[in-house]
């Protein structure tokens, strides 16, 4: 080999240019109000609030805020809607939901765009994630709209009502489709009230529905923050209540629903297992622990925030685990190489704060790969606690941030204990090759979800819900529809 | 790339004992981590989505070209095709003197001096030859035959060798048969580089793969290349960034440090560049050389070269802008 290829090739750096996208794909007006009835309108106070990028601050739009008055309308809206929407044969309420699937397929990029610009997450995952699954959610239960007597709910099922549902700013449009979807499908109405640091792609969903020829009142959108929420949910012509987000709020919610006729369904925090053992596939385990708590900045209520590892190699996956995270790229979630993207709040960021610096004063190593922070905006670097017990905070709080705990483990009893010992039970991963032990465990695990040699994996055939504080009710697959549907 | 064997093999020594045997050699490749198929395509596919533009780019294509095994090997070679070969791989753009060379003409033992004697004349000397020994591509010969094969085309000129795996050995289970094979082509090689070929597509799972690598790694190869490019399955993204994981665990291991070649299938600019990401991501700079990383291609340069026109001149050429040798 000559001397002039060896000094030209390992001299350079193999970095990556920034490949920022596009954003004049989407066309964000300055103000939003709310919809209500099939038309955008002002709140009857006449409030607004706005909504900024978490990346660099920026104000992106005024968004109307919602109250008691608003609720009041939204709900009349979707009642009366309820009469012929629910009265129509299923395969007719089928050809909405298809035509919207369709229209957010068309419209993904764009979607894809807003999403990231109004939350923060990489476009990698807005685009690669969030929008195929929003569209397939809408596709899944769409093909059960005419087929609700053989989903399993009795014999004669019907629509509940008025569906009042609440969700949270970590995956906005997904988890709007995770509750419009069934609802629709089974013949339901809805108002839905977007989180408040994230409200923009609901209002584009709104603009979905129009677009779509969706009878008014079917769909309506109420932006506003919890007083908005406590309100929707505290309403009487509402049916059924259903909730995605802190486990705080999901108790507050109970409390109101309790001695009502209202149904209710919880999808609360987490604090995820992911257990993996020596016999494990550690290339694989390791990206599945990468996935399991920097997806999404750990902004998950299922992320894998708790790693528990065999000792015998706990010292092989975590030189494994530091170096991978070596190139991991924090940054503009707008580049289309962001791994890590901004933090969606101030007040996010600082409850994660709060809880990094605990894990320090509690006595667990703290490690972070070298990165430099934008200085606007929210950031955390990515973050791994490690000698790490049972007894922190860090190993029984949720953080909701790109922050990783990791403990150890001798024998399978012991991994199942402490997988175990938390109030929250949502998911939970399993690592090994022995596909006997991953039957096993399975049944022993107290999770909504156990994921075998993978992590972080959606389907909108596969139900997703929890236990203990984790919340009660399921979403996705047939499951799903139980939620919005009675039989006699 | 390192010609001293000595420290090589000294290096390797805390890992000898496990080539005492079938069985050992079993337990000790049977003993690496499994590999899960779904998690390592997935994880090929994430990095094929890297955005790379610009300068980025630009540095990418060139890396990529001077990476090149550009390659020949049909029965109906002759000398004057080997020759074009070679001018084309010291100069790939007559039109612009900044492109670089490729890093090696490979051929057929047969045509190694007629490479050799091109490559002088050209006073190309920094371009190696590589040469196919082995009884490539099926490796279906007596050890003798192999063993002769590998002398002569070190004789020719060759300064690297390219061998087959026995593969009928390793997937009845005689890696001792594979290993001690590898151990005498090294040394027929004298101070030729050994890339072992493992031809993927026949080892049937990822495992073997990565048993495979191990053990061609032990055995003393200075490089692992995916596949001889002569059956369906030849380098695929996913092979090849098993093999980077290989390597880098084997470094990690024994300080010893072995180049990867995937060869066969690689066409496109856009596929290369993938494979750079995937070098930088899982290995970083330490293996962004010809030293360490190889393309084992023959179409593949046009289109670096079509590419690279296109950053110079901001639209695209076409095929008649790049030469056809």
């Amino acid at each position: 080999m000559n001397d002039q290829q060896s000094g030209s090739t390992t001299s350079t750096l193999f970095g990556y240019a920034p490949a920022p996208e596009s954003r004049s794909v989407v066309d964000i007006a300055p103000s939003y109000g709310l919809f209500i009835d099939g038309e955008f309108r002002e709140a009857a106070g006449g409030m607004v609030f706005t909504t900024r990028s978490p990346a660099d601050e920026e104000v992106l739009s005024e968004v109307a805020y919602g109250q008691a008055d608003d609720v009041d309308a939204a709900v009349r809206a979707a009642r009366a809607a309820f009469e012929t929407w629910s009265a129509l044969p299923g395969a007719e309420r089928a050809k909405y939901l298809f035509r919207i699937a369709r229209i957010i397929q068309e419209r993904s990029r764009e979607l894809a765009v807003l999403e990231t610009l109004d939350n923060g997450k990489p476009i990698r995952e807005t685009r690669d994630a969030d929008l195929p699954l929003v569209a397939a959610h809408f596709f899944y239960y769409a093909g059960w709209a005419d087929k609700l007597s053989y989903a399993g709910c009795g014999p004669d099922p019907r629509p509940l009502g008025v569906a009042a549902q609440v969700v949270p700013w970590n995956f906005p449009l997904l988890m709007l489709a995770w509750k419009i979807a069934p609802a629709l499908a089974a013949g339901n109405t809805v108002v839905l009230k977007p989180a408040e640091t994230t409200p923009l792609s609901a209002l584009f969903f709104a603009d979905i529905c129009r677009q779509a020829g969706l009878p008014k009142g079917v769909v309506n959108i109420l932006t506003g923050d919890g007083a908005t929420g406590a309100a929707l949910v505290g309403h009487p012509d509402v049916h059924k209540v259903a909730f995605t987000g802190s486990t705080a709020v999901g108790k507050e919610i109970a409390r109101t629903v309790a001695g009502t006729d209202k149904r209710l369904t919880l999808e609360l925090g987490g604090k995820g297992a992911n257990i993996v053992f020596e016999d494990a596939p550690l290339d694989q385990a390791v990206e599945g622990i990468v996935g399991g708590i920097f997806f999404n900045q750990g902004q998950v209520c299922c992320a894998g925030s708790r790693l528990l590892v065999q000792e015998s190699v706990h010292d092989e996956v975590l030189d494994a685990l530091k170096r991978r995270l070596r190139t991991l790229r924090v940054g503009d979630p707008l580049d289309k190489n962001t791994d890590v993207g901004a933090i969606n709040s101030a007040e996010q960021l600082a409850r994660i704060t709060e809880l990094a610096e605990a894990g320090e004063a509690e006595g667990a190593e703290r490690w972070s790969p070298p990165c430099e922070l934008p200085e606007r905006g929210h950031w955390f670097a990515p973050t791994v606690f490690t000698g790490v017990g049972q007894a922190h905070r860090i190993a029984q709080e949720e953080i909701f941030g790109p922050v990783l705990s990791v403990l150890t483990f001798r024998t399978p009893e012991e991994a199942v204990a402490k997988a175990n010992n938390t109030p929250y039970g949502l998911s939970a991963g399993i690592w090994t090759e022995k596909g006997s032990r991953i039957l096993k465990l399975a049944n022993q695990l107290r999770a909504g979800v156990v994921w075998a040699n993978t992590f972080n994996k959606f389907d909108p055939t596969s139900p997703f819900g929890g236990y203990k504080e984790s919340g009660y009710g399921r979403e996705g697959g047939r499951h799903g529809l139980e939620a919005y549907l009675e039989h006699a | 790339m390192p010609t001293d064997a000595a420290p090589r093999d000294a290096g390797r020594g805390s890992l000898s004992d496990v080539a005492t045997s079938d069985a050992a050699l079993r337990r000790f490749l049977q003993g690496l981590p499994g590999v899960d198929a779904v998690g390592l395509e997935a994880r090929a596919a994430a990095l094929g989505t890297r955005s790379i533009k610009t300068t980025a780019k630009a540095y990418a294509l060139d890396l990529a070209i001077s990476m090149i095994d550009l390659t020949t090997l049909e029965g109906a070679d002759t000398p004057g095709k080997v020759r074009s070969l070679c001018a084309k791989g010291a100069r790939p753009d007559p039109g612009d003197r900044s492109a670089p060379p490729v890093a090696a003409i490979c051929v057929y033992p047969d045509m190694a001096a007629t490479a050799r004697q091109a490559l002088t004349e050209l006073g190309a000397e920094g371009i190696n030859v590589a040469s196919v020994a082995t009884a490539f591509p099926s490796g279906r010969a007596s050890m003798a035959v192999k063993l002769a094969d590998t002398r002569e085309a070190v004789a020719a000129g060759a300064d690297e060798i390219d061998m087959v795996i026995d593969r009928g050995a390793f997937l009845a289970g005689r890696y001792l048969q594979v290993f001690e094979e590898i151990r005498e082509v090294k040394s027929a090689c004298g101070a030729a580089h050994l890339k072992v070929i493992f031809e993927n597509g026949e080892l049937a799972t990822y495992d073997n793969i990565r048993r495979a690598s191990w053990l061609a790694m032990l055995a003393g190869a200075d490089f692992i290349k995916t596949s001889t490019g002569k059956v369906a399955v030849n380098a695929t993204p996913p092979n090849t960034l098993l093999m980077l994981e290989a390597v880098r665990d084997f470094r990690a291991a024994t300080g010893q440090q072995v180049g990867v070649k995937p060869a066969g299938g690689i066409r496109t600019a856009k596929d290369a560049v993938k494979y750079l990401v995937m070098v930088n991501e899982t290995l970083g700079d330490d293996w962004l050389s010809p030293h360490w990383f190889r393309f084992g291609a023959s179409s593949l340069l046009n289109d670096l070269l079509m590419q690279r026109q296109k950053l110079a001149t901001g639209r695209y050429s076409g095929p008649d802008y790049v030469t056809v040798d």
